[in-house]
């Protein structure tokens, strides 16, 4: 049997300007009339990518932050077209990038359901049949004539999911949409997923979470810089994608320079105990600092860290607005946010870091896996660790009296 | 798995028009067009009253100055049915195409998330903005009872082919603004005074005839609007000729606006998501 989808050499340009920005008229005429071409760089997203499905198989994409995963599937979705190759697909697809695209805060949760079921490609009549399952899976059915505005971010959530649970494509793309939601809806949409997963459709899931990877697919690709770095089952391609992260970051000496092309995030400096190096001792001091620069000032700029250990699971969640609010006196647009956690908690590993940066209210840019942590074993106080199976965290201090 | 249809996204070819594809996704049409009208009218207090009064304002205001203090000519009309018809028509025109030029920008997030022919967005807000023409239509009725004018049966079918060919002199504009305001972010600076100038080159508040110079007239004709105008005030005339040449130049130009329209859009349409 011919499989499913076949991605044949694929590869995809992106001309990045290197003024940046949007093009304007104003510049096009005047470098059309006086200068000729513009000056601007090539940068292959994707390389060279080949691989096929095989029915009913559901398969991972991995790989870092700008690896290629997110324009894979936007290639494979016909949001862009690719630059160089062929795909063939075998079969109704629907893409699932997001939940609750189209979804308009005027619009009644009722509403939003067709809208946004129509844009996954669902009939008309198939959403009416299905609409009372969609309601009942969300949970949210006194609120069916309420306009969305007055939903809470987790009710639009759940709305969203539901619609997306309902499709019935053969070929379905799935883009980390379960990174949301309380956990209890994140069991639920995981259940659905295994669920669609086994009633035979085929299924590309990309993620961060390897051990949804794990749970969820058979096999995985493993992207690096655009081109594939290898294929094979899910765990051992996961296995191969933490080791790797585990060499490749070596070298930065806890200096993690972004670049002041893209986005606000500039760089990231890690310290232990007053020292640069991406490799710690538990219970250090550990200093994070972000250096940011944005376009316009931000009045009140929250840092959001997340640690997650090398499965993926997050573990830890900080950001300065839960501590002591604000970290600036007057609006900036430039400057460096600093956390410092003077007794790392963290047992010996390896963990990776996601940086949030925003203002109060909303993320500017969300970074994940950007840094990575190697947390070495102490030299503690009595000379002999805790028992690493049993301990996740690691507590320097603890003082132990005696009463009787 | 029963009868597998298989596509094929390839890099080296690409079909300019998928006329069955956008057959597949009629649907989406009306979800959007059916959207934009729900939203526009859950946004404003007026509501549907906006639609009606809007319409009805201009009128006096031009009937005022044009029609009285400046004694413009609307042949053999009463000078407000005479703007009205025009009005009617117009602002159709100029808030499809509006809407229509910052369809794609307005949609970015939808753009940049899920596939599906692009032309839907363009074309559905042209349509949502077809909503309005049918309120101040019967505005239009209630006047010509009000001012007793006589209507032709016989010409009768006007109306309609008048709004057909209002909707083809829409989309082509409208889709080629679309594309180019996607691309150049700058230019919907330019489609307000691009709106304007078209406004005083349509024969709303003014009749063609009323222009000394002939070449001038041709100049009119070239506007696409300037035929759904004629053919719309036709059965409510009595002493007006149809201009065919005029006719049909502004016709001609109508499909030639879509087909450069149309074209454009589509050889743009699949980096949209790239630039938005």
């Amino acid at each position: 049997m011919k499989p499913v989808l076949e991605v044949q050499h694929v590869g995809k340009k992106f001309s990045i300007r290197r003024s940046g920005g949007y093009l304007s008229l104003r510049e096009r005429l005047s470098t059309g009339l006086f200068r000729g071409k513009e000056s601007h760089e090539d940068f292959w997203a994707l390389d060279d990518v080949s691989f096929n499905v095989a029915e009913g198989e559901s398969l991972g994409i991995i790989g870092r932050n700008g690896a290629g995963k997110s324009t894979l599937l936007k290639v494979l979705s016909k949001i862009t077209p690719p630059t160089k190759g062929k795909i063939i697909i075998r079969g109704r697809i629907a893409s699932l990038l997001e939940v609750g695209t189209g979804f308009h805060p005027e619009l009644t949760g009722r509403e939003n359901v067709f809208f946004n079921g129509s844009l996954l490609g669902m009939r008309r009549n198939e959403i009416q049949s299905k609409f009372d399952e969609i309601v009942d899976f969300s949970g949210v059915e006194k609120f069916l004539e309420t306009p969305l505005k007055h939903y809470s971010s987790g009710m639009q959530l759940r709305l969203a999911f539901s619609v997306a649970a309902f499709l019935e494509p053969e070929i379905l793309v799935i883009d980390e949409v379960l990174a949301v939601g309380d956990a209890a809806f994140q069991r639920k949409c995981m259940g659905k997923m295994e669920e669609v997963s086994k009633s035979g459709r085929t299924i590309l899931f990309v993620s961060h979470n390897m051990a949804a990877i794990r749970s969820l697919c058979t096999r995985a690709v493993y992207l690096q810089n655009g081109s594939v770095k290898l294929i094979g089952d899910a765990y051992s391609t996961t296995e191969a994608y933490f080791n790797e992260a585990e060499v490749s970051d070596d070298g930065t000496n806890g200096v993690y320079d972004f670049g002041n092309t893209k986005g606000l995030v500039r760089k990231a400096e890690v310290m232990c105990d007053e020292r640069l190096s991406s490799i710690l001792y538990m219970g250090c001091a550990l200093r994070i600092k972000v250096h940011f620069e944005h376009t316009s000032s931000i009045e009140y700029p929250v840092l959001g860290i997340i640690i997650k250990d090398r499965n993926g699971a997050p573990i830890l969640g900080i950001n300065n607005k839960h501590y002591h609010g604000s970290v600036v006196e007057k609006p900036v647009s430039k400057g460096a946010v600093e956390l410092l956690i003077p007794s790392l908690p963290l047992f010996s590993g390896i963990y990776h870091v996601d940086l949030h940066f925003g203002d109060r209210f909303q993320d500017l840019q969300v970074k994940r896996d950007c840094l990575t942590l190697h947390v070495e074993p102490a030299s503690f106080s009595s000379g002999e660790l805790p028992d690493p199976n049993l301990n996740r965290i690691f507590i320097k201090e603890a003082e132990w009296s005696f009463t009787n | 798995m029963n009868e597998v249809k298989e596509s094929v996204i390839d890099a080296d070819r690409r079909s300019l028009f998928d006329w069955l594809e956008l057959w597949r996704y009629r649907e989406l049409f009306y979800f959007f067009t059916w959207r934009d009208i729900k939203i526009k009218y859950k946004q404003t207090v007026l509501g549907f009253l906006w639609a009606i009064l809007q319409p009805l304002l201009l009128m006096t205001i031009f009937t005022l100055f044009f029609g009285r203090a400046l004694n413009i000519p609307s042949q053999s009309l009463p000078y407000p049915v005479f703007v009205f018809s025009g009005l009617l028509l117009w602002n159709c025109f100029s808030s499809g195409l509006t809407n229509a030029s910052n369809s794609m920008v307005n949609n970015a997030l939808i753009i940049k998330k899920i596939y599906f022919p692009r032309l839907v967005i363009p074309v559905s807000s042209i349509l949502a903005a077809l909503f309005d023409l049918t309120m101040s239509l019967l505005i239009f009725i209630a006047l010509l009872v009000i001012y007793r004018v006589d209507v032709s049966p016989a010409a009768i079918w006007c109306w309609p082919a008048a709004i057909v060919l209002l909707i083809i002199a829409t989309l082509g504009p409208g889709c080629l603004l679309a594309a180019l305001n996607v691309k150049y972010r700058d230019f919907r600076y330019v489609i307000p005074f691009l709106v304007q100038v078209i406004f005083f080159l349509t024969p709303v508040i003014y009749p063609v005839t009323f222009l000394k110079y002939q070449s001038l007239q041709y100049v009119l004709a070239a506007n696409p609007v300037y035929a759904a105008i004629e053919l719309f005030r036709l059965p409510i005339t009595t002493d007006h000729e149809l201009q065919m040449t005029w006719l049909t130049i502004s016709i001609v130009s109508g499909f030639v606006f879509l087909a450069i329209g149309l074209v454009y859009f589509k050889s743009t349409e699949e980096y949209f998501a790239d630039f938005a």
